[in-house]
């Protein structure tokens, strides 16, 4: 048979296969080039942007737990103007889409920022992170009641041309309320799930392992609670969604096209195998063509329940 | 470089304390004193995470078989302290581990003038035998080694055998000195004599003993760190520490994957 079509579409952003690399697990690209062929997969999403760099966390910051990893970096980035003058220059020499996540304090800071990358052509669409766990002013309250992510991805819209994503936190009572406040808001697409909360404690010192004390989960163990709200978001909106959450091989990626997903994000898998995503492409490609699929869209939210 | 490799020899130095050799592609050959490896213990989810470990040793060694080309190996020296390195503890001959290496930034070897000091704490030498190596017919070498006690003072004779002055302290007396091993070596800093510099690996509470003798007697002092890290290439941004020039409006944070694991104890905050 002929080679399988795995391309897919998210908001006008054409992807060659439906594997992205997920926000703040491949750094700006650069650091993996030497392991994975960037060419090969469907786009790179840099770590969280803000306005101004930013210090993160005190450390510990990273805590292996049983199949899975904690994090609470506390979104340590360079800030736009050094992302503009060090790491654009290298993405434009990769011919993959560039989509840069970032986040604010404020409504205004996330429009500045919006309007900014508006205005760079390597930049292929943005990823609005609305939910991370770690920082206590800013991102949370966004990520976790509609109203209030609806006004900051309406100020982003009205900032930009570009496509936008909102990267939704599974830390709600109902993420169906949050997709619907986003899709309200004429967001492009939805990417889900970003970490679970959670913590880890030493026995011995009677004392978090973190210093942040919580973090975020990520790795296999998120995946089923993942799979679950991509399903229950996918059917509830019509934009596209983006599946995150422990995907390690081609079959997982697979699992959540059933679901709903139209792309996938890959994220701790890079930290341990960094050409994961070119690897996990590859598998899916296998998989169509040992199960004489044609092309990959057919799978999308093909769950027979 | 990311490689598949056979497991030569894992051997129990010390209680708890282990020396692995494994086989390497040639490229291996050209990694600096200082780098590191990080080690897929196994093909599963648990444990998750690669394990980074500081680079003991490199070397090629000629083929058994005329005509056939000369075998690269590295070595990497382990105390099992958790799930990954008990995982790798039960490792025999024959068997295999991915390995990403080499990474990081080693150590700047100087000025052969100069005389040059090492410190290790515990399983903190195991990046100074390959310094060492790369130091001794250069330099006069001076190797200051400590431990708890007498089971943690490891491979002395191989620091022996490369021609290097070695002094052991225990802070319980069971072998060498008593007492810690940077009051041994602040007496041998303050020696008048050539100029010196140290380089040190070893548990926090000695490197900062170390950098604090470092900066009260002006002696240029070179420091490995050990830290928790998911990625090995500064993409995961969980082994940072503050450099010197660090304020919450200023971060100053450096990958010990990446800018380090080998710092000038001047580049760093130590508060």
């Amino acid at each position: 048979m002929n080679r399988p079509d795995l391309s897919v579409e998210i908001a006008g952003i054409k992807l060659r296969n439906p594997v992205m690399t997920a926000s703040g697990t491949f750094g700006y690209g650069e650091e993996f080039a030497a392991y994975v062929n960037l060419e090969k997969i469907g786009a790179i999403i840099t770590k969280g942007l803000s306005l101004k760099p930013k210090a993160g966390n005190p450390t510990p910051r990273i805590q292996e737990t049983t199949g899975g990893m904690l994090n609470a970096i506390g979104l340590q980035n360079v800030g736009i103007d050094a992302f503009i003058e060090k790491k654009v220059p290298f993405l434009r020499t990769v011919n993959t889409p560039a989509i840069v996540n970032f986040f604010g304090n404020t409504v205004e800071e996330y429009a500045e920022l919006a309007e900014r990358l508006d205005k760079i052509p390597e930049v292929a669409g943005m990823e609005i992170n609305i939910s991370c766990p770690n920082v206590k002013h800013g991102g949370i309250v966004f990520g976790t009641e509609p109203k209030a992510a609806y006004s900051v991805v309406k100020a982003v819209r009205e900032a930009t041309i570009k496509p936008v994503i909102v990267k939704l936190s599974p830390n709600v009572t109902d993420i169906v309320e949050m997709a619907w406040a986003c899709a309200d808001a004429e967001a492009d697409a939805l990417s889900l799930i970003n970490t679970l909360t959670g913590m880890a404690i030493d026995l011995k010192s009677r004392r978090p392992i973190l210093a942040n004390v919580t973090g975020g989960l990520s790795g296999p163990a998120v995946k089923p609670v993942a799979l679950r709200m991509v399903w229950q978001v996918a059917k509830a909106v019509k934009i596209p969604v983006i599946g995150i959450g422990g995907i390690m091989s081609g079959t997982d990626a697979l699992e959540f096209m059933l679901a709903g997903a139209t792309a996938v994000q890959v994220g701790t898998a890079n930290f341990l195998d960094p050409a994961a995503s070119e690897r996990i492409a590859a598998e899916m490609e296998r998989y169509l063509v040992s199960n004489e699929i044609a092309d990959v869209k057919e799978l999308i939210g093909a769950l027979q329940v | 470089m990311q490689f598949k490799a056979t497991i030569i020899a894992n051997q129990e130095v010390s209680p708890g304390y282990f020396r692995m050799r494994i086989t390497a592609p040639p490229e291996l050959a050209g990694a600096q004193p200082g780098q590191f490896v990080m080690v897929r213990v196994r093909d599963a989810i648990d444990p998750l995470l690669r394990r980074p470990f500081g680079i003991f040793d490199v070397g090629t060694v000629p083929s058994e078989y005329p005509g056939c080309s000369s075998a690269t190996y590295l070595e990497m020296l382990y105390k099992v302290v958790g799930k990954g390195t008990e995982a790798l503890s039960t490792y025999h001959h024959g068997d295999h581990v991915d390995i990403i290496a080499p990474l990081g930034t080693g150590f700047d070897l100087g000025d052969p003038e100069e005389e040059k000091i090492l410190v290790g704490g515990g399983i903190g030498i195991a990046p100074l035998y390959y310094l060492a190596k790369a130091l001794v017919g250069r330099s006069r070498v001076r190797f200051f080694l400590g431990g708890r006690t007498r089971d943690d003072i490891l491979c002395v004779t191989e620091f022996e055998r490369l021609g290097v002055e070695t002094y052991v302290s225990t802070d319980d007396g069971t072998l060498g000195d008593r007492g810690l091993v940077t009051e041994v070596m602040e007496r041998h800093i303050r020696e008048e004599g050539r100029k010196k510099t140290i380089y040190a690996c070893g548990p926090m509470p000695m490197l900062k003993a170390v950098a604090g003798i470092a900066r009260q007697t002006g002696t240029p002092c070179q420091v490995s760190l050990e830290a928790y890290m998911a990625c090995g290439m500064g993409a995961c941004l969980g082994c940072v520490v503050k450099g010197r020039d660090h304020g919450d409006e200023t971060p100053d944070y450096r990958c010990v994957c990446k800018d380090g694991p080998v710092f000038a104890f001047d580049q760093l905050m130590w508060v």
